[in-house]
């Protein structure tokens, strides 16, 4: 057997370095006449070890990393081709503490595998959910996953079997399934790995849903700032349409679904759900007022399911292993696992997949190492920029959606951003509001009008302009938002803002008493 | 050529755009990112022939173009950079990334160099947070920027 030689092709990996490594390995095998086969893999998810290496030898597996082109011909010089020892050497990537201590059921191949080799996916256990759910009677593929406990990955947590229940139980001519790839959550990646890693494992979640639910058509919305991931899912939609994953049989039941990849504009608001299927019909994505539920009059007005990728992707697990072993996982009503996105000012960055009910503490120094550049952490944002920032102080709180929003968080898509002592909470608010500014779609007063005003007056007690008058007037102002806005982005923007004012009071003080306390 | 037979070329060419597209499933966005990759951004002339084509009013097309960052209403400079702010990257320094970069490009986000040769954009999220600062420059990723490789993405499009 020629030597496989394993080189990732996520966008992280590439951002790293990835493409030249690959080439250089390339030229390198050619002068020295080696034959060695090298595969295009996804990111395991360890971007401090990117671009990560690996070899495939009679002992398994060996990691090098990281990889940078000038390594390529001593790594050959060290045998590595056999796992020779090199300084790049990391060994066994199963005995890498930060894989070792993970739970991989979504991620499973993720980074392993061939992403767009449908023969190495089936190896690795794909389709096998697929393969019963064609057998079986739609309520019960429903009842499956709502007894796994599954809830929505997006960030609004809701309970996946429930939603599916809802469009099963509509009557309509024509269903469908939108998977929500929009991923515009700043310290989120989780949608974009598994999306250039492990496309099949998003379409057989995806068909799976079409059967539950009597959907015979799906689409997949993803944002354009992720062309490499539009690119693999375009390429992997056809390759499983040619093996009749898609199409009028799917794996040969009666069961008809097929899909197509469709591309957003830029728009950040589009990842609410109403927003994406109104651009998805190619209307301004404004969002619309529910009711009606998208589940009862969605994309065209059609009953609708609409689900994040990683909802999606945690699908065939579910269906092949099934709903108490998915279930068995987690903590409280959050069941299952999560794959938490490390981001930011952190040492040891990536994504890290495990049952809920991790602490904020053990999560942010245990497993990401502290700060980058190390210096203490003094704040951490979860859940993107619609999320709350949390101090030192409420690290104790364990990752579950009831904990967060005991302590006005929120998990959201489960990114998480840290930020050194020099992080000006002040600024942090600020951003939050220019940002809803930005991205607002215009339809409700209190998002459109409330987060610019929100600028104004938070640059008036930047200034020193009656602090504490307008501190309380940004207090009044978040909660018209929270309660007056129709969608997550009005209403959620108060999070960062306020927990930025609640836990981090000194650096809203006026401008001399914040300089004399510097 | 004359401004009669440009606006003539911009229609022919999005018509048979539209007529490859029209019969998908709400077929206004793909339409819209496949003009702008014809033409390198969304011409005036070509709104007033979706319209007809797709049965809308040039407002209700109008209004989609003009609602997503990404359609420009102009073409861009020959390179396209977008740096990412957003937060994770905010925690790691994108902010004095970004005043650098403009010094040295001597134009602000949204802008592009006099020269042609760049236009400067703002991204919120390219969804590489574990390895921030990042950019874009013509569509491909750049993780970890630090000063060396700032120098190296400004010499690449000032070349």
């Amino acid at each position: 057997m020629i030597p496989r030689i394993y080189v990732p092709a996520d966008s992280g990996a590439l951002a790293l370095g990835a493409e030249k490594v690959a080439k250089a390995i390339e030229k390198e095998l050619k002068e020295r006449g080696v034959e060695a086969k090298i595969v295009r893999n996804g990111s395991r998810g360890a971007y401090f070890l990117e671009p990560m290496v690996e070899v495939a030898t009679a002992e398994g597996r060996v990691a090098y990393g990281p990889v940078k082109p000038s390594d390529v011909k001593s790594l050959f010089d060290s045998g590595f081709l056999k796992g020779g020892h090199h300084k790049r050497w990391l060994g066994s990537p199963d005995k890498i503490p930060f894989f070792a201590k993970q739970t991989r059921l979504t991620f499973a191949r993720c980074g392993i595998i061939d992403p767009l080799s449908l023969d190495s996916y089936k190896s690795h256990g794909g389709l096998n959910g697929l393969q019963n759910a064609v057998a079986m009677a739609p309520a019960d593929i429903v009842k499956q996953v709502t007894e796994s406990g599954l809830r929505g990955r997006g960030g609004a947590g809701f309970p996946t079997g429930i939603k599916w229940k809802t469009v099963l139980d509509t009557a309509g001519e024509q269903k469908y399934i939108v998977c929500n790839a929009d991923e515009g959550d700043s310290a989120t990646f989780a949608d974009r790995m598994i999306m250039e890693g492990d496309p099949f494992v998003l379409i057989e979640g995806m068909a799976i849903a079409g059967i539950a639910t009597g959907a015979t058509k799906g689409f997949v919305y993803i944002r354009s700032e992720y062309p490499h991931a539009v690119a693999t899912m375009n390429k992997a939609v056809a390759i499983a349409r040619k093996a009749g994953v898609l199409g009028v049989n799917v794996l040969g039941s009666p069961n008809a679904f097929d899909m197509e990849i469709r591309v957003g504009a830029g728009a950040y608001v589009c990842g609410e759900e109403t927003s994406l299927l109104n651009s998805l019909e190619g209307k301004r994505g404004v969002v619309r007022a529910k009711p009606p539920l998208p589940a009862i009059q969605g994309l065209f007005g059609k009953p609708t399911v609409i689900n994040n990728v990683i909802s999606l992707a945690s699908v065939p697990v579910i269906m092949d292993k099934g709903a108490a072993y998915y279930k068995d996982f987690g903590m409280g009503r959050s069941r299952g696992t999560i794959p938490i996105q490390i981001a930011g000012n952190v040492k040891h960055g990536g994504l890290f997949e495990t049952a809920f009910g991790l602490t904020l503490g053990e999560i942010v120094d245990d497993i990401g190492g502290g700060t980058s550049t190390g210096r203490p952490v003094k704040a951490v944002q979860v859940g993107g920029p619609l999320g709350a920032y949390f101090p030192r102080a409420l690290f104790d709180t364990p990752f579950d959606y009831e904990e967060f929003a005991k302590r006005d968080g929120l998990i959201g898509h489960a990114g998480i951003t840290v930020f050194d002592d020099t992080a000006d909470m002040l600024k942090q608010a600020r951003f939050a509001m220019e940002f809803c500014a930005i991205e607002s779609c215009g339809k409700c007063t209190p998002c459109r009008i409330g987060s610019t005003r929100g600028v104004e007056v938070l640059d008036k007690v930047a200034a020193g302009i009656e602090a504490e008058k307008n501190l309380a007037l940004v207090t009044d102002l978040c909660n018209t938002m929270k309660f007056g806005s129709l969608c997550a982005l009005g209403g959620f923007t108060p999070y960062p803002v306020m927990s930025s004012i609640t836990h981090f009071p000194e650096d809203f003080k006026p401008a001399p008493a914040r300089v004399a306390a510097e | 050529m004359t401004m009669q037979a440009a606006s003539t070329e911009i229609a022919s060419r999005t018509a048979a755009i539209i007529d490859e597209m029209k019969g998908l499933e709400g077929p206004l966005l793909p339409i819209l990112h496949s003009i702008q990759e014809e033409f390198g951004h969304v011409p005036k002339d070509a709104l007033p022939v979706i319209a007809d084509g797709l049965n809308l009013s040039r407002a209700e097309v109008h209004g989609v173009v003009s609602f997503y960052h990404d359609f420009r209403a102009k073409p861009a400079g020959r390179h396209v950079l977008k740096l990412c702010q957003a937060e994770a990257c905010q925690s790691m320094g994108s902010e004095a990334v970004a005043a650098k970069v403009k010094q040295l490009l001597g134009i602000d986000f949204h802008e592009t160099a006099r020269d042609g040769s760049v236009t400067l954009e703002p991204v919120y999220c390219l969804g590489l947070c574990a390895c921030s600062p990042s950019a874009m420059l013509d569509g491909e990723v750049i993780g970890r920027l630090d000063d060396e490789k700032i120098e190296e993405i400004v010499a690449e499009v000032r070349s």
